[in-house]
């Protein structure tokens, strides 16, 4: 049957790093499996900052963070989870300092903190513009110092259940070419992002959301929400690189061609650091009115600040424009679009990480908490994989206490031969299909058909296509053999839980006949309370998700329009 | 049309590497990273190699190519001026399959060094405070990516596989001259070995290919003079 550990998680970044570390700490037995080594998370990538009300910069509180997180969410955030994030951030920020986060400081040596878009006060604490690596570099530092356990560069392809418990999980070992399987007593899923359905994402090229997908095939558990789709408004033209929200924190510009500071005919008291959805669509509405350049991009404009600020605050920022785009941002402005940046859904949890299978939870950007509702504002996201990996940690440890002894043999056993029997399959496959070609279509039809503004048509369209692309799936053919780092057989594995999630998000988006948050229907272009302030929750069936609607957790904040 | 050579090697078939050529479209906005997925999804799938962040910032596609140790996603086809591209793996390093190496050894010397903070005294309520001048100390080590690029081009880890290395002495440096760490003596100790600092012979290969701009060589000397005074004292 494998090998067996009381707790897996799956996922090495933030979240399952802290996930993993609070299990230990519970005196539990406990290993992460991660499709890359930890350090190449893409946590690492996260760059402007994390967000809690400590209080460095000017005056907070933790009752205006969680004001402003449900706010920005467009009142879909479940607010009893905000409660908890914002309640515990400042002490998940002095937790991550005490084991040595390099911050940036104040001048009087406190945790340095920047305004981000949607924030009363500054509120994001950064470590330069690396926040994200500073982060994730000491999570990774403190479990080599509490001796976890970490089988990496492994892909997550099953969660095994028996009636309604986790069993364990199967996976492919990477390096070897084996299919394998693990019996657990609990599973964490901690797998991140799906951003790489999307043609132009800032996301890792590895976050193709397999380990949302996977769990909801073959374990039947639930996601939620994913028709909001985050597109960050800053993202290198081009590649699509992130430019981070902190570089209008620290004071740049947005410009069309004719050199405007546009923001101010959309939201002219807050300019540039409106939330991220009115941003993006201000810029894709300049884009599309023939404003942008070569009808594809605007300026983020940082020469005004200088070279020494951009030197201290957005070092990294300029290193990729130099890098990537050929330029200097203290010279020349950066031509950047919206891209694909995050996901607000993910696998169904409630505020304390449990799904609806006993003993598997999920955490960080793979679950849907929520916390984030329709929009997550920057700094946000960093603070969510810590706060719930910790409590999904420490949750899952609860479980262990009062599980029933149950014997998984038979279940592990049954899908370890299914799936070895599927993997058989796709690599003997004799189709006549090139997968990369329903990769580059799938890519950019949703950033058509499900991108910044949506409608039924475009919608509809994209249903039908993703039928299409399902059937020719079915006849792809393996270019490879090698047992060893098969990246082909990796990727189009991938591909499969690539195209149910975009399935799950395109039907979402066509049933939610409103605009909330992220989600902008041209069609039905403002939020309908009556209908709408409600979850969507989908099902997998062979046929396709099978959808419903699920109440929001409404306490302290009554929903009111959405102004800034 | 740019011709890459690449360096190709799968243990389980292969006695011994050998090169392969693709011809990809003279694009020059291209990274090498994206030449590789081009030929994987056109000419060759059974090509392996690492990849995650495509952005510089991962470490996953540390590797040789045109005579150096580069990330691959950073470096765009056009910065090479040449025809010919050759790509191999990062050298002195085991192979796993074709551009992918093991990197245990690496994390190994990595963990030896004890990467974390330590300080036994009792944590405050909140931040320890770091003024402003002592957090620059750290600056540029802490911006190292653990990709190996620099290790795999020091001629003295290539010599004496127990040499704990320039990424991880960066990192031990990173760790002592950060103000809030108190196990100064520990970690000189730990780098003052038979395979430390000393064996560092200030060839200055690695702070040559660090594509983060870093320099282990300063951080080595530092130790060394840390060393120095505690043998002294
Ligand atoms: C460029 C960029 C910048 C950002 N900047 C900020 C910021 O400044 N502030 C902020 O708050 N947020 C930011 N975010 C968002 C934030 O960084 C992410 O949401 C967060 O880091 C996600 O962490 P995670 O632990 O959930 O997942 P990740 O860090 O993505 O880790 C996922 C892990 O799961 C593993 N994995 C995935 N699939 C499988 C599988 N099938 N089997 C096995 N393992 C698997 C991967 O190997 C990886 O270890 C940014 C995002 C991007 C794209
Ligand atoms: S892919 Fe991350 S550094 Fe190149």
């Amino acid at each position: 049957m494998g090998v067996h550990h009381q707790i897996i998680v799956v996922g090495s970044g933030l979240s399952g790093l802290r996930a993993a570390l609070e299990a230990k700490k519970n005196g539990l037995d406990v290993a992460i499996i991660s499709r890359v080594q930890p350090v190449r998370s893409h946590s690492i990538a996260a760059q402007g900052g994390i967000n809690a009300a400590l209080g460095n910069a000017s005056e907070d509180s933790t009752n205006s963070h969680a004001f402003d997180t449900v706010k920005g969410s467009d009142f879909l955030a479940d607010q009893d989870a905000v409660e908890v994030m914002t309640q515990e951030a400042p002490g998940i920020v002095y937790e991550m300092e005490h084991w040595g986060t390099p911050f940036s400081r104040t001048k009087d040596g406190k945790i340095a903190q920047r305004p981000f878009g949607g924030a009363a006060f500054p509120r994001t604490c950064y470590a330069t513009d690396i926040t994200g690596h500073a982060l994730l570099h000491t999570m990774c530092e403190r479990s080599v110092y509490e001796g976890i356990k970490v089988y990496e560069e492994s892909l997550l392809l099953s969660v095994v259940r028996s009636d309604n418990s986790v069993c364990g999980i199967i996976t492919l070992n990477i390096k070897t070419g084996e299919i394998e399987s693990f019996s657990a007593d609990s599973v964490i899923i901690a797998t991140g992002g799906y951003g790489r359905i999307y043609g132009n994402s800032t996301n890792a090229i590895i976050n193709t959301g397999s380990g949302m997908a996977f769990p909801y095939m073959t374990a039947s558990v639930p996601l939620k929400d994913l028709e909001f789709v985050q597109f960050h408004p800053t993202t290198l033209y081009g590649t699509n690189i992130l430019m981070t929200e902190g570089a209008r924190g620290e004071g740049g510009y947005l410009r069309n061609k004719n050199g405007d500071r546009f923001m101010k005919n959309y939201t002219p008291n807050v300019m540039e650091l409106a939330p991220r959805d009115i941003v993006a669509r201000s810029i894709q509405t300049e884009i599309n009115e023939g404003r942008g350049f070569d009808n594809a991009y605007v300026h983020l404009d940082l020469t005004h600040l200088g070279r020494e600020k951009i030197a201290e605050r957005l070092p990294g920022i300029r290193d990729i424009c130099i890098y990537f785009a050929g330029l200097d941002p203290v010279e020349k402005p950066i031509p950047i679009q919206p891209g694909q940046h995050y996901s607000m859904g993910g696998i169904a949890c409630n505020k304390d990480c449990e799904t609806e299978v006993s003993g598997l939870y999920a955490a960080g950007e793979s679950a849907c908490v929520s916390v984030h509702g329709g929009n997550r504002l920057g700094g946000n996201s960093l603070l969510d994989t810590i706060v719930f990996g910790k409590r999904a940690g420490h949750y899952a440890a609860i479980y262990l206490k009062s599980k029933p002894k149950k014997d998984c043999t038979t279940a592990i056993d049954a899908e370890l031969k299914r799936v070895k029997a599927k993997v058989n399959a796709l690599e003997n496959s004799t189709g006549k299909e090139n997968p990369s070609k329903i990769r580059s279509e799938l890519k950019a039809m949703m950033v058509t058909n499900a991108g910044v503004f949506r409608d039924k048509a475009k919608l509809e369209a994209g249903v039908v296509k993703i039928k299409e692309l399902k059937e020719r799936y079915k006849t792809i053919h393996l270019l490879s053999k090698s047992k060893k780092f098969n990246l082909d057989l990796l990727r189009n594995l991938e591909l499969e839980g690539k195209l149910v999630l975009a399935e799950v998000i395109l039907k979402g988006a066509l049933m939610r006949e409103e605009s909330r948050g992220s989600h902008f229907r041209t069609d039905f272009p403002t939020r309908d309370d009556a209908k709408f302030l409600k979850h969507t929750i989908a099902y997998h069936t062979e046929d396709g998700p099978k959808l419903e609607y699920r109440d929001v957790n409404i306490s302290k904040f009554t929903p009111e329009a959405r102004k800034y | 049309m740019i011709t890459f050579k690449i360096e190709r090697f799968d243990p389980d078939v292969d006695r011994e590497p050998r090169f392969q050529t693709y011809s990809v479209a003279d694009n020059k906005e291209m990274s090498v990273l994206e030449a590789l997925f081009y030929i994987l999804e056109n000419l060759d799938g059974s090509l392996s190699f690492r990849y995650s962040c495509r952005g510089a910032v991962c470490g996953s596609c540390a590797m040789h190519i045109n005579g150096r140790n580069r990330l691959a996603c950073q470096t765009l086809i056009k910065t090479l001026n040449s025809k010919t591209i050759t790509v191999s793996p990062l050298p002195h390093q085991k192979i796993i399959k074709d551009l992918v190496v093991d990197m245990d050894n690496f994390f190994e010397k990595y963990e030896k060094i004890k990467p974390y903070l330590i300080n036994h005294s009792v944590e405050p309520e909140k931040e320890r405070l770091q003024s402003i001048k002592e957090r620059e100390k750290i600056d540029e080590m802490v911006n190292c990516i653990l990709c190996g690029a620099c290790y795999s081009a020091c001629t003295m880890s290539a010599l004496d596989g127990k040499f704990l290395g320039p990424a991880a002495l960066t990192k031990a440096y990173r760790f002592y001259a950060d103000s809030r760490d108190t196990a100064k003596k520990e970690r000189a100790e730990i780098v003052d070995s038979e395979h430390g600092i000393f064996r560092c012979h200030t060839l200055f290969n690695c702070s040559e290919v660090c594509p983060k701009k870093i320099v282990p060589t300063y951080s080595i000397q530092k130790l060394k003079g840390a060393v120095a005074k505690k043998r002294l004292s």
